[in-house]
């Protein structure tokens, strides 16, 4: 390769060739050529010691040893495998880089490229080839054959597109009115707290309190793990109590709370976190995931962040006993957004 | 005429400034002698109990002399804490938030000053101002005797009541507006004062009633906490515990910062000849 090769559409750069050629210093200091020798034997040769340490601390190292330094707290014998095998590795591949650079031949040379495209010739006659094809298999004559071979290959495919659409449920309205747009509330089913499922009573409650809260039938799914786990997905609820003075209740929503207690959906409208990050004073309910943050003061509108709807709250009351009840189900779907989503029964900011 | 007035601007910038050194301390040695030192448990001139005195010595300024709040042309400076109850005021002054140093966007935890009886009397004079969580008494958030089930329920209940906030191992996490939950370890945060702020929501904490959580909830809760924090992480640093960005961080630094190195080393030329 020259400089002299001309610029052409395929080389729009003038070949710059190759630069001079400048000896390393170890190709003309014999003592530095022998020192770079003995670096990369002391690599490759540390590598075998390295080894047997490691062989050795596997075996004679107890685990119950730890180490205790600027604030680490490690398991010796991990530390030392750790190490020493990292250790070994790094040295076997800094020699071989050392190795490369010093010691192999140092000659500098350009790779040859060449266009990619094959000639004209060639070109034209692969195009000759297919012609011919056509015309011995005699298809351009007999129609009958090309017309139902078309409809044959495509109607292959039927029967992966049909198996494929039976991999599961039909997500149809019917489906998703039955599954995602529906929980396991109800009418009269009790609000109890979440792990030990205690219901709980109204005059409990104080001014400032958060209960992460579940229904109480959730408990009858209990030996369906999978089952309790999607129920819960959807029906899992916070309840907070507000100064009914400090806040916003629309008309619409004055008989779903009890005197300053409301019940919201746990589930971000964003993409489906649970939340119950609640700030008491400003009443804001903040999503960890993406910032999505909901007053709670104000039905649950959102107020930052990504998320589109207000958060759906749940109607409640109280039972005879004092204890607080759901008045029906969620009203709109819990959860995050999806394309078929009927969102005009949502909460807007200034809705009555 | 060229040598006087360059010495003058030369040394009468320095003298002057030495002269106000010397001055102030002059005047603060004189001040640090001569002013009366303040001390919080000294008794005033009345007849009120050593509650009262601390109070209104310490608080009143804000809270109003019967801890009805202080208002100035409109602006809450000191909110009405008559029903906030002894908890509240012996975990705010325990943990060093209270007396506060000044209006601040988050009172945060700092060196308390007072002495545990200073604090218990305050926290009884405030509690009998009206209603609100008493003080908890050792029994209640002692964590001796619990077995391995019931931290385990500890750690159920608090991943599902505080984990949202303050991390799966009580390390604080960031809240909305530069707020944050403050950690529940390693700050000499004590089980008495973790007592305290469940049942009193301290801040923008809510609060958790006895009626959600019992006071053997909060026990397990606690022992759950100091378990957690108590088990040695074998794994070497724990980079914060808070999960995927601090170690994120190290792996593309450290990392890949590692492997950047390593490659300009590889391509590098090296010594040449000349």
């Amino acid at each position: 390769m020259s400089s002299e090769v001309e610029v052409t559409r395929s080389h729009p750069v003038p070949d710059p060739g190759i630069p001079e050629h400048v000896e390393r210093w170890v190709d003309v200091d014999p003592a530095a050529s022998r020192r770079a020798e003995r670096q990369i034997a002391a690599c490759f040769g540390a590598v075998p010691l390295l080894a047997l340490g490691f062989i050795v601390v596997y075996f004679f190292v107890p685990k119950t040893w730890a180490i205790q330094f600027a604030g680490l707290h490690a398991q010796a014998q991990n530390f030392w495998l750790g190490l020493l095998g990292g250790v070994a590795i790094l040295l076997v591949g800094i020699g071989a880089v050392q190795w490369a650079r010093l010691i192999m031949g140092d000659h500098e040379i350009s790779e040859e490229r060449h266009p990619a495209g094959s000639t004209a010739e060639d070109r034209e006659q692969a195009l000759d080839e297919v012609h011919e094809g056509i015309t011995q298999s005699d298809l351009p004559r007999r129609k009958l054959i090309s017309t139902t071979l078309k409809i044959a290959l495509p109607s292959l495919a039927l029967p992966a597109l049909v198996t494929l659409l039976d991999m599961g449920p039909w997500p149809g309205p019917g489906m998703r009115a039955a599954t995602i747009e529906t929980t396991i509330w109800a009418e009269g089913v009790h609000l109890v707290t979440d792990v030990t499922y205690r219901r709980i009573k109204a005059v409990d409650m104080v001014v400032g309190e958060l209960v992460n809260a579940a229904p109480e039938n959730i408990q009858d799914l209990n030996n369906d793990p999978a089952a309790k786990a999607a129920a819960t997905a959807k029906a899992a609820i916070i309840i907070v109590r507000m100064d009914p003075n400090t806040i916003k209740i629309p008309q619409s929503r004055k008989d779903w709370q009890v005197d300053g207690i409301l019940c919201y959906s746990k589930i971000c409208t964003h993409v489906g976190c649970p939340i119950s990050l609640w700030e008491h004073q400003t009443h804001h309910l903040l999503c960890p995931c993406h910032q999505s943050t909901f007053d709670l003061g104000n039905s649950g509108v959102v107020v930052f962040g990504p998320a589109a709807r207000s958060l759906p709250q749940l109607p409640i009351t109280t039972d005879s006993e004092g204890y607080l009840v759901a008045r029906s189900g969620f009203t709109v779907p819990v959860g995050p957004s999806y394309f078929e989503r009927d969102s005009t029964h949502d909460y807007q900011n200034g809705d009555n | 005429m060229s040598e006087r007035p360059r010495r003058r601007t030369r040394r009468s910038p320095l003298r002057r400034a030495a002269l106000i050194g010397a001055a102030l301390v002059v005047m603060g040695g004189v001040s640090a002698i001569a002013a009366p030192t303040v001390s919080n448990a000294s008794p005033l001139p009345t007849e009120v109990g050593t509650g009262a005195q601390i109070f209104i010595k310490n608080c009143a300024s804000c809270h109003g002399m019967n801890g009805e709040g202080v208002t100035v042309n409109g602006t809450a400076i000191g909110p009405n804490i008559q029903n906030a109850g002894a908890a509240a005021v012996s975990f705010q002054m325990s943990s060093g938030r209270m007396p506060m140093a000044g209006q601040q966007q988050q009172s945060r935890r700092t060196t308390n000053t007072f002495s545990a009886d200073e604090i218990k009397a305050v926290a009884e004079y405030v509690g009998a101002l009206g209603s609100g969580p008493g003080l908890p008494t050792a029994s209640q958030y002692d964590t001796s005797g619990l077995t391995a089930d019931q931290i385990a329920k500890g750690g159920e209940l608090f991943r599902t009541n505080c984990s949202a906030c303050h991390n799966y191992a009580g390390k604080g996490g960031a809240l909305s507006n530069g707020n944050y939950a403050p950690p529940l370890t390693g700050t000499g945060v004590t089980n008495q004062e973790i007592w305290e702020a469940v049942r009193t929501g301290p801040q923008n904490m809510p609060v958790f009633s006895p009626t959600q959580l019992s006071d053997q909830d909060v026990q397990t809760m606690i022992a759950y906490l100091s378990d957690v924090n108590s088990s040695p992480d074998s794994g070497g640093y724990t980079l914060g515990g808070i999960g995927p960005v601090t170690e994120g961080a190290a792996a593309w630094i450290i990392g890949i910062g590692g492997l950047v190195g390593f490659a300009l080393w590889i391509a590098s030329r090296g010594a040449r000849a000349r």
